[in-house]
């Protein structure tokens, strides 16, 4: 029985062509460095696994936010664990799709054929960037508040638009309770939405393109 | 090509992938289980002995008003809910004392005694209880409740048994 479901099903999906395109394709003789994409796509995967668990005892109010993550510190079974994988895989995954994006600079895979690859990729780097900064005023503690502070006081010193960009960001004028609730939507809803969609079409162009094979020295 | 009792390198490569990646889904998955069904295993409420007052100071035919206060936690969230009573004793035996809690029966005001009218007024609706806490006036459906346990301590300190919710 499971056999003809097998059969059922790989008469409409046809397995062998997955795999094939996804596991088994041609490669260029590659080193370590061509791992970075995976080991990036590892982390976003990761993420967003501790990111869904921190979420079941998180709270985004300036009342809650700072005490439901002590409680998870050290009420919790684990907790200090799951979120020390958050923790540390946030700052890992920008080093991580740094580096990924150096080495496809090194040795210049954003030619011809994969411009849009790599224009893609700028938009995986943006919004990882966005990411650690959405995610960073979460705890709601003086670091958090204080990086938040500056860092839209940045953003906000951009001509013409700059007051409309930092009350944006802040929902207002002030940081607030908008500040922490529009962070957060952003941070587990719409960033992440954004880089899925993006990673997804990055998938697709590599797996139509190949690897580029890496450089010679008369390249 | 190797012979079959070797390793290829493709089963190689699936062989370390494959255990590893267990590896690391056990170490993440098992306490990930844990995490989320953590407060299923904490306790409930707590049930608990609770000291209302000496012995020596309960005095016969004056009922002694004590009052604790009992923090449930939540998580994040503390909520204190105070609890006070009248112990009546009645003769020189410990285990001969009536303990009621103040809550009034009709609708929960707290009762006060009342040496002048010697019984227990309630604010709200001018209920009025006996020193035992049977209804002597006004709205209440029934008497004063009473907490059933009690013992003393060796230093003749009475606590109640407090039962949560
Ligand atoms: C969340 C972030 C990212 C993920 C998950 C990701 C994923 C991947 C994966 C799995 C590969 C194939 C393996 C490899 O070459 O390492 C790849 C290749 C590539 N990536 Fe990324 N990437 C990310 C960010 C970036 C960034 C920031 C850039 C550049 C701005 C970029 C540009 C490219 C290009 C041009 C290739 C093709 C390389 C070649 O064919 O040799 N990617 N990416
Ligand atoms: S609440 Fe005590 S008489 Fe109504």
């Amino acid at each position: 029985m499971w056999k003809n479901i097998y059969l059922w099903l790989d008469e409409r999906i046809g397995f062998n062509d997955l795999y094939t395109s996804l596991l088994d394709r041609p490669e260029p003789k590659t080193t370590w460095w061509n791992t970075l994409g995976s080991a990036s796509m590892f982390l976003f995967v990761l993420q967003g696994l501790t990111g869904i668990f921190l979420t079941v005892y998180y709270t985004p109010s300036p009342d809650h936010a700072y005490d439901s993550i002590n409680y998870i510190m050290q009420g919790v079974a684990f907790g200090w664990l799951i979120r020390g994988i958050h923790h540390w895989g946030a700052t890992l995954m920008v080093l991580v799709v740094f580096i990924h994006m150096l080495r496809v600079f090194y040795t210049a895979s954003f030619k011809y054929p994969r411009e849009l690859t790599w224009l893609i990729g700028i938009g995986l780097f943006l919004t990882t960037l966005g990411m650690g900064f959405t995610g960073y005023l979460l705890p709601w503690n003086q670091k958090a508040y204080w990086a938040t502070t500056v860092g839209t006081q940045i953003a906000g010193t951009a001509p013409f638009l700059g007051e409309f960009i930092l009350k944006a960001l802040r929902g207002g004028p002030d940081l607030s309770a908008l500040t922490l609730q529009r962070f957060f939507s952003a941070h587990i809803w719409i960033i992440p939405a954004i880089l899925a969609a993006l990673i997804g079409v990055h998938l697709f162009l590599i797996i139509k393109h190949g690897e580029s094979h890496w450089p010679k020295k008369d390249d | 090509m190797s012979d079959s009792h070797e390793l290829s390198r493709r089963d190689f490569i699936k062989v370390t992938t494959g255990i590893v990646g267990g590896l690391i889904g056990a170490i993440i998955g098992l306490p990930s289980v844990f995490y989320l069904i953590d407060p299923a295993l904490q306790e409930g409420g707590k049930d608990a002995w609770v000291p209302i007052g000496k012995f020596e100071d309960m005095q016969v035919g004056t009922p002694y008003p004590f009052s604790f206060t009992r923090v449930q936690v939540n998580g994040w969230e503390r909520t204190a809910s105070s609890f006070g009573g009248y112990a009546v004793r009645k003769s020189d035996s410990p285990d001969d004392l009536l303990i009621l809690n103040s809550k009034c029966t009709h609708l929960a005001c707290t009762v006060n005694w009342s040496a002048e009218a010697q019984a227990y007024l309630c604010p709200c609706h001018d209920a009025k209880f006996s020193m035992e806490g049977e209804v002597v006036d006004g709205p209440p459906p029934r008497a004063l409740d009473i907490y059933e346990e009690h013992r003393i301590s060796e230093d003749g300190i009475i606590e109640i048994f407090f039962k949560a919710g």
